[in-house]
């Protein structure tokens, strides 16, 4: 059975399943809720050929409630087709796709927009609509879901403050550097809450603090507000934070990130390796270290 | 695939946008600001071009057809056939044209950079259909304002018809206006109007699926927007064959 540590978190009731520990003297508590065990996301046999091609062969996985799935892979092998899957932007031509034990495989496009309520996606540039302003860019679904301007923009400024970007409210996505398109397309997916966040490359192209910045989120996210999330990348350096680092709230009320150590094991990020739209890895950072493929090797080390 | 095959493809593609566009319309929740948004930049903002177009149009109507008229002793039935002209065939056609350079480039354009940077998949994934919230304004907006832009064209193609002959062939002002008033029957308004209503729809559905479809990036976008105008423009010239066939026969002037 699992055991758990229970850490101190003012702010958020969700419940405690992120860290393991190895240690006797941390408080010890059941895992008590039972739909822990239908997975968030799940892929079932996804086969997707396009203009003849493969893109997806077979790809079967499971994303954990509270679990970041980092998936790993090359350019081109079809790690963005996976999640636009997730989301119903793409339909697969054969297997199964679940969210939350929900079989939306077949779902029409009206059906899909109800599903995609709970799910965040942040894409690779940002995708922040051009013609609008931040603020409403953040608050796109609000409005279009007929909320008050004055809830709106209450959401609109907790997210941005979120990703601490509150001063460029009323700026346009052209004024905004890289780095802050990206972290307004965290706050836009974020409203409303979803419980499912997929990040399609959200550091591709920033500079290494930038990077952090986006992958402390990333992290915010899966240890302080319980959300599974698949995390695409293909930089090394944001699975080393996602593997090895975790946020807590301390004694003063702020966010801190802490480093597992001998007390403390990470279990909930997991990592998944694709290559030619098949899994070649599926496991934790440290069995993909230790892993003797010689691609894997090759695509950790970079020779 | 073949030809015809991919043709077929496109039109069915069509079909079902524009039937998804015109379905959206009767289900919450409604874009009415963004369709007078484009009414603006369709309609008003195209203005300066057909006033343009529209007058000269007429004014080199008259300059060459007033010698010929001359020669037959006919000129003051001048104003019947620049009117007529104008009404039936220049105005619906050349305003179609004109706003398909300056609209179906810009929609497709628009909407395929937004597939480019995946705007329309951030948009879909935040929920809402790109159909209703992008195409079907559009298209409302094109088809309202379409036919004000011919009505306005043949207007001003009748003053630059009216200003060549009376001030470059002294052609009494009366004769013309009294010519184009008995020339011109409601049958000839009703087809001048009917027109523009058709190639509206014909040209929003043609720019925004060819928009929805760009695919690899920005290079990607020029080739959408090139296809979207040489579509509509041709597209726009072979119904106006068909629709004055069918307008022949169903208001019995022939």
């Amino acid at each position: 059975m699992m055991t758990q540590t229970s850490i101190d978190r003012p702010e958020t009731q969700a419940p405690d399943h992120r860290v393991s520990d190895h240690a006797a003297e941390s408080t010890f508590r059941e895992t008590d809720d039972s739909d822990r065990a239908i997975p968030s996301i799940e892929f079932r046999d996804v086969t997707m050929i396009y203009d003849d091609r493969k893109v997806l062969n077979n790809l079967s996985f499971k994303v954990m409630k509270g679990e970041t799935k980092i998936i790993l892979g090359g350019s081109g092998c079809g790690k963005s087709t996976t999640i636009k899957l997730v989301l119903g932007l793409l339909k697969p031509d054969s297997g199964q796709i679940l969210v939350d034990g929900e079989d939306i495989t077949h779902y029409s496009e009206v059906a899909m927009m109800r599903v995609r309520k709970k799910i965040g996606m942040i894409f690779q540039e940002g995708a922040l609509f051009d013609s609008l302003s931040v603020y409403d860019n953040v608050g796109f679904k609000l409005h279009e879901q007929g909320v008050p301007e004055e809830e709106v923009e209450g959401e609109v400024r907790r997210m941005l403050r979120f990703v601490n970007l509150e001063e460029a409210i009323d700026k346009l996505p052209s004024e905004l550097s890289g780095g802050m398109r990206r972290r307004v397309g965290i706050a836009r997916a974020l409203v409303g809450d979803p419980k499912i966040v997929m990040f399609d490359e959200p550091t591709a192209g920033l500079d290494p603090p930038t990077a952090r910045t986006i992958c402390e989120l990333a992290m915010k996210l899966r240890d302080l507000e319980d959300v599974s999330s698949i995390f695409v990348t293909h930089e090394m350096n944001n699975l080393d934070y996602l593997c090895s680092e975790y946020a807590v709230v301390n004694e003063a009320g702020e966010v801190a990130f802490e480093k597992e150590g001998e007390k403390l094991c990470l279990i909930n990020s997991k990592v998944l390796m694709m290559r030619d739209g098949q899994v070649i890895f599926s496991g934790t950072d440290e069995t993909l270290r230790k892993a003797d493929d010689k691609y894997i090797q090759k695509f950790l080390r970079g020779h | 695939m073949n030809i015809v095959t991919r043709l077929l493809l496109e039109l069915q593609e069509m079909s079902l946008l524009s039937a998804r566009a015109v379905g959206g319309l009767f289900r919450k929740p409604r874009y009415i600001p963004e369709t007078v948004a484009q009414m603006d930049s369709i309609g008003v903002g195209s203005l300066t071009i057909i006033l343009l177009t529209g007058f000269f149009t007429g004014a080199v109507l008259t300059l060459q057809t007033y010698p010929t008229l001359e020669s037959f002793g006919a000129v003051s039935q001048l104003g019947y056939l620049v009117s007529i002209s104008l009404v039936r065939e220049l105005g619906p056609v050349l305003t179609a044209l004109m706003v398909t350079g300056r609209v179906v480039s810009a929609i497709s354009a628009e909407l395929g950079s937004m597939v480019a940077s995946e705007q329309i998949d951030a948009m879909r994934a935040l929920g809402t259909d790109p159909i209703r919230k992008l195409v079907a304004p559009r298209l409302i907006a094109l088809v309202i304002t379409l036919p004000l832009l011919t009505l306005i064209a043949d207007v001003v193609g009748i003053a630059g018809g009216w200003a060549v002959s009376t001030f470059m062939y002294g052609l009494p002002s009366a004769m013309f206006t009294a010519s184009v008033r008995d020339g011109i029957t409601t049958d000839d308004i009703i087809g001048g109007i009917v027109k523009p209503l058709v190639f509206a729809f014909l040209m929003a559905t043609i720019a925004c699926h060819k928009g929805l479809k760009t695919e690899g990036g920005t290079v990607g976008v020029g080739r959408s927007t090139t296809s979207a105008v040489v579509t509509a423009s041709i597209i726009v010239i072979i119904a106006d064959f068909f629709l004055a066939k069918a307008l022949q026969v169903i208001l019995g002037t022939q």
